[in-house]
């Protein structure tokens, strides 16, 4: 009789957790604190941003954005190409206001497709010619440098390579990384496609294949750098500014390697933002890119953590960095630069 | 009856015996056929259709990309290499899981060991401790852990409890009685464990080893974070690259096949014995085997285990919680991702055990081919990697359902797909455990069968139920692509902001997401842990 009671108030108590849990995870999924249920409705001068762009450097320009014009954002994280081609996907029923990537072929690819609003005079105004696209159907908001970020406890200056062309050649035979998944590993092979060409990139891929170790995001293969797993990695600036910032842990054995000379190494990749042609909030999305570009917002990048170069209302570098005019960088349009092509190469070259 | 089917039935303990010998209550074909059953294969048949979803997207992925482009992307060295790395994982991470699990168990639960009441909670304690938190505290330990060591390590100390947590409960149930007669005509310890013990611990290994086997093939996180490539770290470079590309589908194509293999590895090892417990007899418990000198070298190594699974992650989340002070707790989001965690753990178990009952009951009431498929097709679907089940149904339903395109109910349809056979393994050994003679001896006694079962199996495989939720639970809390590919915009789950802080080797700040994480799931082991036991004993 016992064991009968409790089975009873067993299967009983059960069954009412069970219902108790649907009503309050549906009352955690539809009315938590911030607009997650919200997405379809969304409240009436709200945007929606899809955001690839680190999320901190986002969060710290839609906090002061908020701060100053009262509109909500929402944001969708994820990676550039992941996200433009989720917005293809999407087509004219994108619940995305606007786009920003880290690099400009995910904004080509939207752009490509017809996606796009123009941006608003005033962004035009704001951001050099140089760094946005001529049929202003997106704007650049920042931009970042590709660095050879090397193990100062093994290699000496003079055996630094001389071009990032070098690094296909044998004798770099597992010494260098990479972090090939990235959209921003392959902004740099997009920059070396239209400066070298289809042949001598694919080159270069196969014997990238041969010789690099493969990482998870730019951060790890820094990390791997000041481990002493491997000699150098291709990356960006700002991932050993940042690390040397907080602790320096993972790049205390690091220094940086600029190319220069308009090599392919020494691109300069943009990073873009765009307002959806479909996006129903139209002047709240243009207020917010120019935000961004504008003084307060590029002053972020100028003070904050990100350490990314501002590229638009004349405000300058963050005075650690190497100015941008230094950097001696290729001349590469950014509308030319494709993510398409560069995805099958490394797929042929089995990086991908 | 022979006297083997008279001893084990009399037991309540496994028929191990030849296929042929399936006793007693196999209705005979043609009489009798039950009313309720129509209306359960039907249920059935929907959730099996729901669940072809995603695969039916990859074959037609792959039909439509041409013979050509198949051969161009399929049988490349890439591909090769991954099929090396995750051949060579799974062969040697599943059976080191097998063996520390039933190893565990059987010291737990069958011998005097020192201690085993809180060994026993132990070692189903790293299940708490999700794959990806696993690797991150590894990797902060070792920067350079990587390739099919690291990932054997870190699957190993992840997932082993999936197979402990069942053999012990069967263990800790199982009647002695037939130990004793294997005894008494004159087997060694040894020999009783392996020809009566073992083959009685048949389905719940090999349930867990299914499991663990599918947690390999789908498992992101863990992964890419110390650069070990399979096939489910490449389909997402290749969807972070191209979003749907062919190359990315052809791999999904190549992981279906895998799975294919797997399931008919683990139905073959199921076999056909019955093992239900059938009549009151009463059960005296275990007996403990003296461990002797036995002892030392088997608390050394249960040391060893536990101090690699949780001690290691335990110091390493403390190390960056400490070095990241109060700061790291002022982040807007951790209540957020919290809440939401929690709202979509409990609203995604709640939904797939529901769903993952009728299969179950179908596959253990009414063996045969059917069932059988039907429940194929759901271990199919789990066997895909979050991102693949996650792009088939934000392509559907961008372009067919747009109502419901970015909303929690596609998340949580998705978190069904992804871990029906959670809930379903659970499921199974509970309905098995309870004897088929009950809901019939209801029904000869007036009950209307919808009745009988609701009274007498529904209750009795509640505990079974709890298990299995509590599993998927546990699944939602730790699941990283699907979820950041459907949730509804501004989402944040505990797993994907540690993902961004930690992918960004912001190892402090992603600290309070992995310790909530755990926090989160320590509880659901718990259960999952108590119940399993509870399930054993009906």
């Amino acid at each position: 009789m016992s064991t009968w009671f409790t089975k009873k108030t067993f299967s009983k108590t059960s069954l009412a957790a069970l219902a108790g849990a649907s009503v309050l995870a549906l009352a955690a999924c539809g009315g938590s604190p911030a607009p997650a249920g919200s997405s379809a409705a969304g409240s009436e001068q709200g945007i929606t941003v899809y955001n690839a762009q680190h999320e901190s450097l986002t969060q710290a320009w839609v906090d002061e954005f908020t701060k100053e014009t009262g509109i909500k954002v929402t944001l969708r994280q994820g990676s550039d190409l992941e996200l433009s081609n989720q917005i293809i996907a999407e087509g004219d029923k994108s619940p995305a206001d606007v786009f920003l990537t880290e690099n400009s072929p995910a904004m080509t690819q939207v752009e490509n497709a017809g996606l796009f609003a123009d941006t608003s005079k005033k962004i035009q105004e704001q951001v050099p010619a140089e760094y946005r696209p001529s049929t202003n159907k997106w704007t650049g908001i920042a931009a970042r440098s590709t660095v050879f970020a090397y193990d100062k406890t093994k290699l000496k200056e003079d055996q630094l390579p001389k071009s990032l062309m070098d690094l296909q050649n044998p004798d770099w035979k597992g010494r260098w990384a990479a972090s090939p998944s990235g959209a921003d590993f392959q902004a740099i092979v997009s920059a070396m496609l239209e400066l070298e060409g289809e042949d001598a990139t694919s080159a270069w891929l196969k014997g990238m294949k041969e010789n690099s170790k493969a990482y998870e995001g730019n951060s790890t293969a820094m990390k791997a750098v000041n481990a002493g797993e491997v000699e150098g990695a291709v990356i960006y600036h700002y991932y050993w500014f940042g690390d040397q910032a907080k602790t320096g842990e993972n790049s205390k054995n690091v220094a940086l390697h600029y190319f220069k000379n308009q090599d392919p190494g020494a691109f300069v990749s943009i990073s873009g933002g765009g307002v959806l042609a479909s996006s129903k909030h139209q002047d709240n999305a243009q207020k917010f890119l120019e935000f961004v570009t504008g003084k307060a917002g590029q002053t972020v990048l100028q003070t904050g953590g990100s350490f990314e170069y501002p590229v638009g209302s004349d405000v300058a570098a963050n005075d650690q960095l190497v100015p941008l005019k230094d950097l001696d960088a290729p001349k590469v349009d950014p509308a030319t630069l494709n993510s398409a092509k560069v995805t099958d190469l490394m797929t042929q070259a089995g990086l991908l | 009856m022979s006297p083997q089917q008279d001893l084990s039935s009399r037991t309540g303990t496994t028929a191990v015996g030849p296929p042929g010998a399936r006793p007693l209550k196999h209705r005979a074909k043609g009489r009798g056929r039950r009313p309720g059953l129509w209306p359960v294969v039907l249920i059935c048949c929907l959730i099996a259709a729901f669940s072809l979803v995603p695969l039916v997207y990859v074959v037609a992925a792959t039909v439509n990309a041409g013979w050509d482009t198949i051969v161009e992307l399929v049988f490349r060295p890439r591909v090769g290499e991954l099929l090396l790395n995750t051949l060579a994982l799974v062969l040697i991470t599943v059976p080191l899981c097998v063996v520390i699990g039933i190893g565990g168990a059987w010291l737990v639960e069958r011998t005097r060991l020192a201690g085993h009441k809180a060994w026993s909670v132990l070692l189903a304690a790293p299940l708490a401790i999700p794959a990806f938190v696993n690797s991150y505290a590894w990797v902060s330990a070792i920067p350079s852990l990587g390739g099919i060591f690291g990932g054997v390590l870190i699957s190993v100390l992840s997932y082993f409890p999936l197979v402990y947590i069942p053999v012990a409960a069967v263990l800790s149930r199982l009647d002695p009685a037939l130990e004793q007669s294997a005894a008494s005509l004159g087997l060694g310890p040894w020999r009783v464990f392996f020809r009566v013990v073992l083959p009685q611990l048949r389905l719940s290994a090999a349930g867990g080893a299914l499991l663990v086997s599918l947690h390999l093939l789908a498992e992101y996180g863990a992964f890419a974070m110390i650069t070990f490539d399979t096939f489910t770290t490449a389909i997402y470079d290749q969807f972070r690259s191209t979003f749907n590309g062919a190359a990315a589908n052809m791999l999904a194509s190549v992981l279906v096949l895998f799975c294919l293999l797997l399931l008919l590895a683990e139905s073959r090892t199921r076999g056909s014995a019955r093992y239900a417990r059938v009549g009151a007899g009463v059960q005296s418990s275990p007996q403990r085997l003296r461990l002797g000198s036995w002892q030392l070298p088997a608390q050394l190594g249960l040391a060893a285990v536990t101090a690699l699974a949780l001690g290691v992650p335990f110091w390493h989340v403390g190390r960056w919680l400490i070095a990241g002070g109060a700061a790291v707790w002022e982040r807007a989001d951790l209540l957020q991702a919290l809440l939401q965690t929690l709202g979509y753990g409990l609203a995604g178990a709640a939904v797939t055990t529901v769903l993952a009952f009728p299969l179950a009951y179908l596959v253990i009431r009414h063996p045969g081919p059917v069932s059988k498929v039907l429940e194929a097709v759901n271990y199919i679907s789990s066997s895909m990697p979050g991102i693949v089940v996650a792009l088939a149904l934000v392509t559907i339903t961008v372009h067919n359902l747009p109502a419901i395109y970015q909303t929690s109910i596609v998340l949580v349809a998705a978190y069904a797909l992804l871990f029906m056979p959670r809930a379903l393994v659970n499921l199974r050994a509970g309905l098995a455990q309870v004897p088929p003679t009950l809901d019939e001896a209801a029904q000869a006694l007036g009950k209307p069968p919808l009745v009988a079962f609701l009274k007498v199996t529904l209750r009795l495989s509640a505990p079974a139920a709890a298990g299995g939720a509590a599993l998927v639970f546990l699944g939602i809390v730790n699941e990283l692509t699907a979820t950041l590919l459907l949730a509804p915009n501004g989402t944040r789950t505990l797993a994907t902001q540690f993902w961004s802080m930690s992918s960004e080797i912001d190892y402090m700040g992603a600290a309070p997401y992995a310790l909530l994480m755990i926090v989160l799931s320590a509880p659901m082991t718990y259960l999952l842990f108590v119940q399993s036991k509870k399930a054993a004993g009906q």
